[in-house]
């Protein structure tokens, strides 16, 4: 099965610090692979680099098994890549609605389009479908995303970006600084999101939501890959005996 | 569309007629708050008028406040839009008196006094205003200056340049038709003119901050540009465009004080973009960006006007309003900020005494 995206090695020089020093990566469609490391290991690096972000030094890029060149988040999306950066990138002051369609808003019919009136109601019946599937828990569709909590913020970021992305969503620490409940209603959504057949590709620090919602994890150390371990084979020993540098794969 | 849509629509943007949940907080706020400005632009009417019953609410005295706002308020529309993106405009009243001075240059060279000399005046007013406010949107988009220096620095070149034009000598040969049927015209019966075009501008300005693309993408620019960005809107481009417009409708103020004064004013509008701006924060529309409408600045730039001719009437030194509106403003903006605190940043600068737990959209909800 080729991977539906693929990255062979990366390096990323910033002066003369190297983030990224050959880093492989790759994902297949409907899988969630969690990428784990120490602080400064990379991860963000490289998913801000697949992300079109951010370009890479040198090394190559293959989406469905083609060479691609990310130039701009804009390229990624053509393909079908989105992101959900740990900020999240919501206007607060704009509904779910809006934000679910910014940049992609759905004009009306004939002229009224042509002269910048959008058709609200279909982008509030898509939004809301898109919630419903993936099961966020939005209660006000009219509301400012500001005034919602931080749970439901991640919820319509994730919505948003599974909503869009056709191949792969990559989340950013999607459940840092979130209680129990809302983290476990997170991990939810990731799992939905993969049953659509979307590769998720997600950063995280905590061990646990990486075993309860990961297919396969790749572990991070100095700047490239030093493992690939499948949940059912690995325990969190091994996996911080790998992000400490104590213990590599060779194929990695 | 009636007060409260429009009100209503003040809050998260373009926010759809038909609501399938109760209104969100923020919309709650905007409401309350454009509700509140309403009611204080009524009661200070209510005053003026028990205290003044037989001069006060006369249609001769109304048309004179709604025609001494009428100005302001197509420069209002502009500000607010500014504003909102998280910007600020203070070129307004130097570009309104280069665009009036290049105009009625134009005009001069032009000759006659109908109709067709007052076409050509308002192009090139309006040609005038937009060329500042292109060059203030490039340099606040492009060149990455913040906008306060920008425009501060368009304030001080536009007016220099209406002063080397005229010598510093205000121009005073605006058409008779410009003067009598634009500037002290009325429409029909006691409806003046400048109201009338106000009144359109005010409409226009609200339908495209509300309910078109154009008007979402200047409330999301103001909220989170950073967002924008990620999401593929062209943020340089769209500040470009709202400098514009706030360039063009100062134009086209140009071209209507020429009606009005019958000067170019020269000297007369140091004061007009702060005072603009006081009235845009007075309606509810924030000073950080991402929050505001054009139906508040219309009420907020009512307030000092009815106040000015209301102390005159009632024989108070009329400089009191600029006291009173300096504490109007303030406080309106203090409470305002309370408020918001409370709702948007709650989760870091949240007010205890102002949050209610469990009224929907907090924590335990998710």
């Amino acid at each position: 099965m080729t991977p539906v995206l693929e990255a062979k090695g990366i390096s990323k020089l910033y002066g003369h610090v190297e983030a990224l020093t050959g880093a492989n990566f790759d994902v297949n469609a409907g899988e969630v692979v969690a990428l784990i490391g120490d602080n400064g290991a990379g991860k963000s690096t490289l998913v801000r680099i697949l992300s079109g972000t951010e370009p890479a030094t040198s090394g190559q890029m293959l989406f469905d098994g083609k060479p691609v060149v990310l130039t701009s988040p804009v390229d990624a999306r053509a393909l079908g890549i989105e992101t959900v950066f740990q900020d999240l990138a919501l206007a607060a002051h704009l509904s779910p609605v809006q934000n679910m369609y910014l940049g992609r808003e759905v004009m009306r019919k004939g002229l009224a389009g042509l002269l910048g009136f959008m058709d609200t109601p279909s982008m509030r019946k898509g939004s809301r479908d898109a919630f419903e599937k993936l099961g966020a828990t939005v209660r006000n569709l009219n509301g400012p995303v500001g005034a919602m909590s931080g749970g439901q913020r991640q919820g319509i970021a994730v919505a948003r970006a599974a909503a869009w992305a056709q191949k792969v969503v990559f989340l950013d620490e999607p459940t840092a600084a979130l209680g129990v409940v809302q983290t476990k209603n997170v991990l939810e959504l990731v799992r939905r999101v993969s049953d659509e057949g979307i590769a998720v590709v997600f950063i995280s620090h905590s061990m646990p939501h990486v075993m309860e919602v990961a297919d396969r994890i790749q572990v991070m150390w100095r700047g490239r890959r030093v493992a690939t371990y499948r949940k059912e084979d690995t325990s969190m020993e091994q996996l911080v005996a790998a992000m400490t540098g104590a213990v590599s794969q060779v194929a990695a | 569309m009636t007060l409260t849509d429009i009100a209503s629509a003040g809050g998260g943007g373009g926010s759809a007629a038909v609501e399938d949940a109760p209104a969100g907080r923020l919309q709650r706020i905007a409401r309350v708050q454009a509700l509140q400005i309403v009611l204080l632009l009524a009661i200070t009417v209510a005053v003026f008028a028990i205290l003044r019953p037989n001069t006060f609410l006369t249609p001769f005295n109304i048309r004179g406040m709604v025609q001494n706002t009428s100005i302001y308020i197509v420069l209002g529309v502009g500000m607010t839009f500014v504003i909102i993106t998280g910007g600020i405009d203070l070129s307004i009243g130097s570009v309104l008196v280069f665009s009036g001075v290049v105009a009625d240059k134009v005009m001069a060279s032009y000759g006659g006094q109908g109709w067709d000399t007052v076409l050509v005046g308002t192009v090139v007013a309006c040609a005038s205003g937009l060329a500042w406010g292109l060059l203030n949107g490039v340099l606040v988009a492009k060149a990455k200056v913040p906008p306060l220096i920008v425009t501060l620095g368009s304030l001080s070149a536009a007016l220099g340049f209406a002063q080397i034009l005229t010598k510093g000598l205000d121009l005073r040969d605006a058409p008779r038709t410009l003067v009598d049927k634009v500037g002290f015209g009325n429409i029909v019966g006691q409806v003046p003119t400048l109201a009338v075009i106000a009144g359109v501008v005010a409409i226009g300005g609200i339908i495209l901050l509300h309910r078109t693309r154009f008007g979402l993408h200047t409330y999301a620019i103001g909220s989170n540009a950073e967002a924008g960005r990620r999401v593929g809107l062209k943020v340089d481009r769209h500040l470009i465009k709202i400098y514009a417009l706030a360039g063009l409708l100062a134009g086209f103020a140009g071209i209507l004080n020429l009606g009005f004064f019958q000067s170019t004013t020269i000297g007369g509008q140091s004061n007009t973009a702060l005072n603009v701006i006081a009235g845009v924060a007075i309606g509810g529309t924030s000073l950080f960006g991402g929050v505001g409408s054009v139906f508040g600045t219309v009420i907020g730039l009512f307030i000092p006007i009815v106040l000015q001719n209301g102390f005159i009437q009632i024989n108070v030194q009329p400089f009191w309003q600029q006291v009173v509106v300096g504490a109007v403003l303030v406080t309106v903006v203090y409470v305002d900020q309370l408020r918001r605190a409370a709702a948007v940043g709650g989760r870091k600068h949240r007010l205890p005494f102002l949050s209610q737990r469990g009224r929907g959209t907090r924590e335990e909800t998710a």
